[in-house]
């Protein structure tokens, strides 16, 4: 088991290995080149950003984030480039607009509905709750007596 | 009475997950739908001393059909391309997508070529402008030289017969 372990070990370093380095002159970019490749998605690998993917379209994005940021552009320019090309999906964090409507107001209806379930079902617990009725009361007294009576 | 309640919502639950699994994940609407079709200037598989780029089928219905030899789904589309090209009712163009050209024309040589003009995408920046990230792809333009449809994935007679050939008769049939 240990050395499977080893084994595995080694072989994550080996897989760290194949993305690439990129050097930048001025720290801030190097930042900006951080955060773009962490937001925007691999469209190969659904499920990771760029970042961290080691597909080739993968490597061939993030050699274009480091060529537009090198080359001046504003992160706004850098994320419309890949929206004209891939569409809303490429975002890891979608725009809001009619088409995502419901992905964004999803969990703060469901939030709701539950909220209003369970103030109906308090509002309904506290009318069981209520005083029993002068009627009721009396055929309960009536009852016990009976009982007593026995 | 009060089993409705749970039971509605199981069932909505169910029409909603039924329809997620019917849906594709792989499936990414391309943002070109309806635009021009993005710009390139590559040289050609058979002529690598002549370009080729879109505007040059201004007026025509075409396909774009991006491939590569190392693909292996190309492999399964390319008997399809190869029929419907012998039928000559559209031009095929290839997009020859980060490949070694030496092998790319072997591929070719060897299974058949359905593509009027392959031109070489090496370093894949043609496709990243056309926002391929899946190869093969398949796209359709019409005469103003507007990305119609998008298809990821190979072509089979199915789609091809479904989707395809239809849309190039209602765009045959527009003004150019």
């Amino acid at each position: 088991m240990k050395i499977l372990f080893l084994v595995v070990l080694l072989f994550s370093q080996w897989a760290q290995a194949t993305i690439e380095i990129y050097e930048f002159e001025d720290p801030a970019h190097e930042q900006r080149y951080r955060a773009l490749t962490e937001e925007l998605r691999c469209l190969v690998c659904q499920n990771q950003n760029i970042a961290d993917s080691h597909a080739e379209l993968a490597q061939d994005l993030r050699r274009k984030v480091y060529e537009m940021i090198n080359a001046g552009q504003s992160d706004d320019q850098i994320v419309q480039f890949m929206i004209d090309r891939y569409g809303d999906f490429v975002l890891y964090r979608p725009p809001l607009n009619p088409k995502t409507m419901i992905l964004w107001l999803a969990p703060v209806l469901t939030v709701a509905a539950g909220l209003l379930g369970f103030w109906f079902l308090l509002k309904r617990r506290r009318q069981n709750d209520q005083q029993p009725s002068d009627a009721d009361l009396q055929r309960i007294r009536d009852l016990l007596k009976k009982s007593d009576n026995q | 009475m009060r089993f409705l309640i749970p039971l509605g919502i199981f069932f909505v639950l169910v029409i909603f997950l039924g329809i997620g699994l019917k849906l594709n994940p792989r499936e990414v609407p391309s943002p070109l739908i309806g635009k021009p079709v993005p710009h390139f200037q590559l040289a050609q598989l058979h002529a690598p001393d002549q370009t080729f780029s879109p505007e040059q089928m201004k007026g025509k219905v075409w396909l774009l059909n991006v491939w590569a030899s190392w693909c292996v789904s190309c492999r399964a589309e390319h008997p399809v391309l190869n029929e419907f090209a012998r039928t000559g009712q559209v031009e095929i163009i290839g997009l020859n997508y980060k490949d070694e050209p030496a092998d790319a024309r072997q591929w070719l040589a060897q299974l058949g070529n359905p593509y009027t003009i392959s031109v070489m995408d090496t370093e894949g920046m043609a496709g990243l402008d056309w926002g391929v990230y899946g190869v093969p792809e398949t796209f359709v333009i019409d005469k103003k030289g507007l990305v119609r449809f998008k298809l990821t994935g190979p072509v089979d007679p199915n789609n091809l017969q479904t989707e395809i050939m239809p849309l190039l008769q209602i765009l045959n049939g527009e003004a150019g």
